[in-house]
C-alpha cells in the first residue's frame, strides 16, 4: 500500500464527509421551522462541506497549480458566504421574520412573548 | 474486497448523498413560505453544486471544470445579497407576526 493509495482513500473519505454534510443541510432545510434555524442548517455545506470537498479534490489530484486554485476557491467561499448570510439575516430581522425574543431570550420575560416590536 | 470495489462504492455513496441533498434543498426552494427562506435554500444549492463539481473533478480526474468552481464561489452570494436588499426596502410599517 503506497502513499498515493493512502492519499486517494483519504480524499474519498473527505469527499464522503462533505457529501454527508450536504445531505444533513438538506434534511435540516426541510425539517427546521424557522428562518434562523434554516440558515444555521444551510451554513454547514457552505463552509465545512465545501472545504472538506476541496481537501478531497486536492488529495486526489495532488498537483501544485490545482492546489493553488482550490485554495483560492476556499478563500472566496469564506469571504463571500458571511456577507450574503449577513444581508439575509438583516433583511429577515427588518421584515419581522425574526422575533427579537428569538435573539435575546431574556427579552421574552420583560416585554411578553409575541409582542410586536418593529426592527430597527 | 479489493481497492476498486471500495472506490466504486464510495463514489456511488458520494453521488447519491449529493443528489439527495440537492433534491431536499429544491423542496425547500419550492415550498419556502417566505422569500428569504427560498434565498437561503438557493444559496445552499450553490454550495451543493460546488460540492458536486468538486466531486466530479476528484472522481474523474479531469480539471476542466475548475474555472467553473472559482466563478461559482465568487459570484454565488450576489443573488442572495440583491434579493435581501429588495426585501428590506419594501417592508411593512407593522410587520405581521
Amino acid at each position: 500500500m503506497s502513499w498515493t493509495t493512502v492519499a486517494d482513500l483519504l480524499g474519498l473519505v473527505a469527499l464522503l464527509a462533505g457529501a454527508f454534510l450536504c445531505f444533513a443541510a438538506g434534511v435540516g432545510l426541510v425539517r427546521f421551522p424557522d428562518l434562523l434555524t434554516r440558515m444555521h442548517a444551510g451554513t454547514k455545506p457552505q463552509v465545512l462541506g465545501v472545504l472538506l470537498v476541496l481537501i478531497g479534490v486536492w488529495l486526489r489530484t495532488r498537483s501544485g497549480m490545482d492546489g493553488l486554485v482550490l485554495l483560492l476557491v476556499g478563500i472566496f467561499q469564506l469571504l463571500t458566504i458571511p456577507a450574503g448570510a449577513h444581508m439575509v439575516g438583516r433583511a429577515g430581522f427588518r421584515t419581522g421574520q425574526v422575533r427579537p425574543a428569538d435573539i435575546h431570550p431574556g427579552r421574552r420575560e420583560r416585554t411578553g412573548a409575541g409582542e410586536a416590536e418593529p426592527g430597527r | 474486497m479489493n481497492l476498486e470495489t471500495v472506490e466504486a462504492v464510495l463514489s456511488w455513496a458520494i453521488g447519491a448523498l449529493i443528489a439527495l441533498s440537492a433534491l431536499l434543498v429544491l423542496v425547500r426552494v419550492t415550498i419556502g413560505p417566505s422569500v428569504l427562506d427560498r434565498v437561503v435554500a438557493s444559496d445552499t444549492l450553490v454550495s451543493v453544486v460546488v460540492c458536486a463539481l468538486g466531486a466530479h473533478i476528484a472522481l474523474t480526474g479531469s480539471v476542466s471544470t475548475m474555472p467553473l468552481l472559482v466563478s461559482l464561489s465568487l459570484v454565488g452570494f450576489l443573488g442572495s445579497v440583491a434579493v435581501a436588499r429588495f426585501v428590506a426596502r419594501d417592508r411593512d410599517p407593522e410587520p405581521p407576526r
